[in-house]
């Protein structure tokens, strides 16, 4: 008797999100079936990798990858410029610099940076606040509308600002980057509540907040495992949104990619110690189910989109 | 679970005048209403309809399907208005559900259309005469209808099982007793049997206040024992609340403050 190889049979699908303008756009989700099973489902989109630059230079990043990005981060355009040189599917602009305990950029300089960004790439942007709850408001707001027409992921609208970060996507046409904290069921509940105020269920992106390898990814990928099957399995469609995981700015604040050679030798050499941190993190979220990464180095990068070709 | 909305019944004053006049608007209305509330099915029910049993079935089809795109529960007791429904019946939107077969020799024809049009069918456990006595009564009647339907080709899975519900306030233990006909309907079969019940039955006779009430807690009684789907009216908010909330506690929808929103 030949062998069947068991099959699970889902109900539902995760919704296809398109984003850039112009010729280089990518879309991401369409998946039927839990990730990488091929023989179970359809995956028309590849996950996609963005390289994250930020609006000021990356001086507190460690070593690594400052030395990684060193020969354009001064200035976030020709950082952008750098990104789409190395293969990034995406660029994300990380508005750290409007942090009130940062260098408290006004929200009319950082939409001036995006727009700035936005003209030098044609690949599809990503744009982040500073996650401080009150000032991504403004920030993503002015922002929203200066990159309109771009197609942008906006975000990240959380429990305490989704009504204004969602208002700024929606007027101006962008996608929205809905973050919850490693709960699926505040996860759906943004989802709902984001949905009530009008906006389209098929325009979020959902982050379940990331983590690095030995620093929680666990419990990252059980929260990513269960949306998955709540949409996939359950036809949920709260839970149908495809998943971002922001992960270069976990990675890179962990001892292992910062520890010098001298003082862990057992560890191995921190240059590569510190790359295959960000690829193997970046392995687990794509197996939980990411579609869509933002990442730092783009050594750990290209090891990310290597996995991905091998297992599409 | 599946849904199976009861609102278009001959039964209802209004539904009848337009089945009589032949007016699509109160059909469409309901129809529309209740595929927007949830239900997976419409049920069209006509009554026997001696007269112009298929005409009338084949019209109301038609004039349901041009507003909603959900199957339908083909429901009468007139073989040939059934048949006329299945043929009208748009498959495009899933396949139909007849309303139904029994033991009773005069329903036997409604499993042969069931073959014959690849339909899903309800099968009452009722046989010729009295009115099963126990949950295992059930079962050996639920059994014959089970081989019934293989000799006519329907699979297993096209059929969902009745205990037939009586009304609590003359027999109030046979309340129980369809429970555990539910349960032990499921065992019959590997993957196990799909059961519905028409809901309602449970409170005739009970004091308009009170049916609400003992409806929507056996509906949660009925859907922890396995309940596959129910005839019941979607457009009752409280009712899809119990449903929205067993399937949670279940485990069978994720939990979310606004679960009953959704």
């Amino acid at each position: 008797m030949a062998l069947v190889v068991p099959k699970e049979s889902y109900s539902g699908k995760i919704y296809e999100v398109q984003l850039g303008s112009g010729a280089k756009t990518v879309t991401i989700g369409g998946a039927n079936a839990l990730p990488f099973l091929g023989f179970e489902g359809t995956f028309p989109h590849k996950p996609a990798v963005a390289l994250e630059v930020m609006d000021i230079a990356p001086e507190d990043w460690p070593e690594t990858v400052k030395k990684a990005v060193s020969g354009a981060s001064a200035s976030p355009v020709q950082w952008a410029k750098f990104c789409q040189e190395q293969g990034a599917d995406m660029v994300a602009l990380r508005l750290i610099g409007t942090h009130p305990d940062q260098k408290n950029r006004s929200a009319e300089d950082a939409a001036k940076t995006a727009a700035e960004v936005a003209a030098a790439v044609d690949i599809p942007l990503v744009i982040l606040g500073s996650g401080h709850v009150e000032k991504d408001t403004q920030v993503l707001q002015a922002v929203a509308a200066a990159v309109r027409g771009k197609n942008c992921a906006i975000g990240k609208a959380v429990e305490e600002n989704y009504k204004t970060v969602a208002a700024a996507a929606m007027a101006n046409d962008h996608k929205l980057i809905a973050m919850s904290q490693l709960d699926v069921n505040l996860a759906k509940q943004l989802n709902i509540l984001l949905s009530q105020m009008g906006f389209a269920k098929e325009r979020i992106i959902m982050d379940p907040m990331s983590s690095a390898l030995g620093y929680g990814m666990e419990y990252t990928y059980s929260v990513m495992e269960r949306i998955r099957q709540a949409a996939l399995l359950q036809n949920d469609p709260m839970m149908q949104t495809p998943i971002i995981c922001d992960i270069g700015l976990n990675v890179w604040k962990v001892k292992e990619t910062i520890a010098p050679d001298a003082e862990m030798p057992e560890w191995g050499g921190l240059a590569d110690r510190a790359l295959a941190w960000e690829a193997i993190t970046a392995s687990g979220m794509l197996t939980a189910g990411a579609d869509m990464l933002i990442m730092r180095h783009p050594g750990a990068m290209a090891k990310a989109k290597e996995l991905i070709a091998d297992l599409m | 679970m599946i849904i199976i909305g009861e609102k278009i019944s001959v039964i209802a004053k209004k539904v009848r005048e337009a089945l009589a006049n032949h007016d699509p608007k109160p059909l469409q209305e309901l129809a529309v209403a209740q595929a927007k509330a949830g239900a997976t099915f419409i049920d069209v029910s006509i009554g026997p309809a001696e007269e112009n049993g298929p005409e009338l079935m084949d019209w109301a089809v038609k004039v349901v399907h041009e507003v909603v795109e959900k199957p339908l529960c083909l429901d009468t007791t007139n073989v040939k208005a059934m048949e006329a429904g299945l043929k009208a019946h748009n498959n495009k939107w899933g396949v139909p559900l007849i309303n139904s077969t029994s033991n009773e020799p005069e329903r036997f024809p409604m499993m042969e259309l069931a073959g014959k049009y690849n339909a899903k069918i309800i099968a009452l456990t009722l046989g010729k005469g009295s009115i099963p006595a126990d949950a295992e009564d059930r079962c050996v009647i639920a059994s014959e209808i089970m081989a019934r339907g293989m000799e006519y080709g329907v699979p297993m899975e096209n059929i969902f099982l009745d205990p037939l519900i009586l009304q609590i306030c003359t027999m109030q233990d046979q309340g129980l007793q369809a429970i555990r006909a539910i349960k032990m309907f499921q065992q019959l079969n590997d993957p196990p049997m799909n059961t519905v019940v028409g809901l309602s039955n449970i409170s005739n006779g009970a004091p308009k206040a009170v049916r609400p009430i003992i409806n929507r807690n056996y509906l949660a009684m009925l859907l922890y024992e396995g309940l596959s789907a129910a005839i019941i009216d979607p457009l009752d908010k409280d009712m899809m609340d119990t449903v929205k909330t067993v399937e949670m506690i279940m485990g069978k929808k994720m939990y979310a403050h606004s679960y009953l929103d959704m």
